[in-house]
């Protein structure tokens, strides 16, 4: 009997200890849930959870084996970019037979899955909306020199400009007019500005040459649009030296990483597209094998990548990015409206106009029209498999309201789709009128076409698309349209990670139909029925209880004799 | 001599008996607070944190379950969960009419047979009906995203459905069994004696024969 009662004294105890440890874990534990309100300096850098380290250590002597300052080739005086290619190419026999294959060069890009083509040659999105007819101005971000017109020769290999993504003394800077070359004699830009842009001492850049950098490939990513900030939303200025609040990757403080860590080279060819995505990567770590895209999430951090299973128990169909990227543009605005429509307004006097709000970021310019910025956006959320189409001369319906740029493919019901966070990019820009389809205009250039020389959308339209190759009606109107954009960067320390809270009881993905949220979501006709039987136990026993409570008075207490 | 007002402490309630009942009550009514947060009825805890107190009660409920089956197999208590058909509708009676007529309690609480027919189908429908199904869909509730490895194929919908229609059947049987334990022969008879494990019930001796 005594030994009956300790097993049984032993079992109540235990038992006690469960219920008393998760009323525990309840109340105090999970206190770094509610860090989003933390202040961002008490975020420590965390150990990481992935499974390959690549971290560049400065305490270090240089990796590479080579030190090109002690190359003759490069003791030189250039007067030119592609002189300096040249130089390269004598040792680097391949690589601009390699550079000829990317897209950083071709600026063209058929996808396999949907035929189209696509790349920066052939998109027509809402920001400068297309590249034909603008080559001068836009081909400052192309990894060449003297992509000026369509005419520019691809087979060209001296016209590969090595520096752009190989500079490490941070004085190599494109000539934003200059067709992909730097200047060779000191220019103005803007014009009027007093802004001088000095020769390059080329000789120096080319002999401290080395890997690239979120710097050299920033030099372009972190400004498309035309600006710092304006394009992606999680890529900008800030990212060339990312606190670790605002990117874990990145971060100095954090894994310090560049950019090729993750969009890994293999002959020059950089992985990780937009145009042909990856929704759901089912492969995992990419060593030894790699499925051909080192940069997902799960390349490094696998399939099943946190400490916590009730979370990994998301990752089939909520996307890394959508909890670790709880807003984006978190240092510095982004631009979200663009109105093309507005352009032209001139002052009295017939000059160009340029507005800017508080902060000094520009909110009309004649040239471009209306602009509004954001900071620190909460993403859309969008279900996306990974394919993207584009609407590009696609006719869209008469009188259709808003006209999608591009369309990010995917539902509940796919298995390789997963919730994704996306910028969206809204504007009003020209359109064919007559054929119903998105419109080019010719925009950069010294002739009368040009939209900024002349400020004629009939002239600047005609001209655009027949440099597009499009077949145009020659009536054009104004039509608002939408572009979305993946999220990838900018990821925040884990305790600032979106919260459980936010999606199942907050409404943060209350548009996301087609799953089941437990909080967010639950079957009416049960919950009513199961209120209404509960109700019902409720007035059972108050109706009982009456009746026994006025039964006592009557007949005496109840239960005495 | 008549004697029909005596009355006499029994033992009904086993020490195990008592500690695993006001164990299982506390496991339930959390598992039933943190439920129906979960279900989006309130907000209490927060979600993060209401899901682990959830399921750590969850398993604490299924470890007790265990251990409890594993008891009444050793003791024989089981025995006093056996349905028997004989005196039912004499217990419907009671709590449907008699009760109110202030009629004595039909039943009494001895030692084998604590439980009177109508609670044995009520105490034996939670056992082997509710208390499984909420068991077998919270499992399957938790371990959603492996059933497919297993060869289940079930809707996340279709299984929180089944949870939560248990749920509402365990509230409504909660609050029902709370107010049935005030209808002894005091409203606190029942209660004492989950606590003490003795209830004072009455000795109703056999009417002797008249003019004895
Ligand atoms: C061993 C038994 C049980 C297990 C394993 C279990 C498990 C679960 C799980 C896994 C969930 C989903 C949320 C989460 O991950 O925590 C859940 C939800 C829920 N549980 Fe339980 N549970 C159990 C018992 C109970 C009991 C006894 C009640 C009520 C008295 C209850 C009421 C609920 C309710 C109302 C929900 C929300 C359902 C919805 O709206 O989708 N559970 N349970």
């Amino acid at each position: 009997m005594n030994q009956r009662r300790t097993a049984y004294g032993i079992a109540g105890g235990l038992l006690l200890v469960l219920i008393i440890a998760s009323i525990m874990i309840g109340a105090g534990m999970f206190t770094d849930s509610a860090v989003a309100s933390m202040p961002p300096a008490s975020v420590e850098p965390q150990a990481l959870t992935a499974n390959i380290v690549m971290q560049q250590d400065d305490s270090k002597p240089p990796a590479s084996t080579a030190d090109h300052s002690q190359f003759e080739e490069l003791q030189q005086e250039f007067a030119t970019g592609p002189e300096v290619t040249a130089a390269c190419l004598r040792c680097h026999t391949e690589a601009a037979a390699q550079i000829h294959e990317t897209l950083h060069w071709t600026w063209e890009y058929v996808n396999p899955d949907t035929g189209q083509e696509l790349g920066k040659k052939n998109v027509i999105n809402n920001y400068c909306v297309a590249i034909d007819s603008n080559e001068p101005r836009c081909t400052s971000c192309h990894v060449g020199y003297g992509y000026a017109n369509d005419e520019f020769d691809f087979t060209s290999e001296n016209n590969v400009d090595c520096l752009v993504c190989h500079d490490t003394t941070g004085d190599y800077k494109k000539f934003p007019v200059g067709a992909g070359h730097p200047v060779y004699e000191t220019k103005e830009f803007p014009p009027g500005s007093g802004k001088m842009w000095e020769p390059l001492d080329l000789a120096n850049i080319a002999q401290n040459v080395g890997a690239t950098s979120r710097n050299t490939c920033g030099a372009c990513h972190f400004y498309g649009g035309g600006g710092a900030a304006v394009k992606h939303g999680d890529l900008d200025p800030t990212m060339a030296n990312p606190s670790y609040e605002l990117d874990v990757h990145m971060s100095p403080d954090g894994e310090n990483f560049t950019c090729a860590t993750c969009h890994v080279e293999d002959s020059h060819s950089v992985s990780g597209s937009r145009y042909q995505a990856i929704g759901k990567d089912t492969h995992g770590v990419d060593l030894p094998a790699s499925d051909g895209n080192p940069a997902t999430c799960e390349s490094c951090h696998g399939l099943r990548p946190m400490q916590d299973e009730q979370l990994n128990d998301h990752v089939d169909q909520i996307a890394c990015q959508t909890c670790h990227i709880p807003t984006y543009a978190r240092e510095m605005q982004t631009k979200m409206w663009w109105d093309w429509s507005t352009a032209g307004r001139k002052d009295a006097e017939g000059k160009g106009i340029v507005e800017k709000d508080d902060n000094g970021w520009v909110t009309y310019d004649t040239k471009k029209g209306d602009f509004v910025w954001e900071k620190n956006v909460t993403p859309e959320y969008i279900w996306f498999n990974g394919t993207v189409t584009y609407t590009n001369l696609e006719p869209f319906a008469d009188g259709a309201e808003t006209v999608p740029i591009n369309v990010l493919h995917g539902g509940p019901d796919d298995p390789d789709s997963r919730i994704w966070p996306v910028k969206l990019f809204k504007g009003i820009q020209p359109y064919d009128s007559g054929n119903n389809t998105l419109a080019v205009p010719h925009l950069f250039g010294k002739d009368e076409n040009a939209y900024w020389k002349s400020y004629d959308w009939g002239l600047a339209l005609e001209a655009g698309m027949a440099a597009y190759g499009a077949d145009y009606s020659g009536e054009y109107g104004w039509i608002e349209t939408e572009m979305l954009w993946p999220l990838n960067h900018m990821i925040a320390p884990k305790e600032q990670a979106v919260s459980c809270e936010s999606c199942h009881e907050d409404g943060l993905l209350d548009g996301m139909e087609g799953v089941y949220m437990p909080g967010r979501d639950h079957n009416e006709l049960v919950h009513n029925t199961g209120v209404g039987l509960a109700w019902l136990a409720v007035v059972g026993i108050v109706v009982h209880g009456g009746f026994r409570f006025r039964n006592g008075r009557k007949n005496g207490k109840n239960g005495e004799k | 001599m008549i004697e029909n007002n005596g009355s006499q402490k029994v033992y009904v309630y086993k020490r195990y008996n008592r500690v695993w009942h006001w164990i299982q009550a506390i496991q339930i009514a959390l598992l039933g607070i943190t439920g129906f947060e979960i279900h989006g009825s309130f907000s209490l805890f927060g979600f993060e944190r209401v899901t682990k107190i959830h399921d750590i009660t969850a398993w604490s409920l299924i470890f007790m379950v265990a251990f409890t089956i594993f008891w009444y197999f050793t003791t024989g208590e089981w025995k006093h969960y056996v349905p028997s058909g004989e005196k039912a509708s004499v217990h419907l009676r009671y709590y449907t009419l008699g009760m109110f007529k202030n009629e004595p309690h039909p039943g009494k609480n001895k030692e084998l047979s604590r439980l009177n027919p109508l609670q044995r189908f009520t105490y034996l429908g939670f056992k082997l009906l509710i208390v499984p199904v909420m068991v077998t869909t919270g499992l399957l509730y938790m371990f959603y995203n492996d059933l497919p490895a297993f060869g289940i194929n079930l809707s996340l919908e279709f299984v929180a459905i089944l949870h939560t229609i248990g749920a509402f059947a365990l509230l409504s049987f909660f609050l029902v069994h709370v107010y049935m334990t005030t209808t002894g022969q005091t409203v606190f008879t029942n209660i004492k004696a989950m606590i003490t494990g003795y209830e004072e019930i009455e000795v109703v001796e056999p009417e002797p024969a008249a003019g004895d």
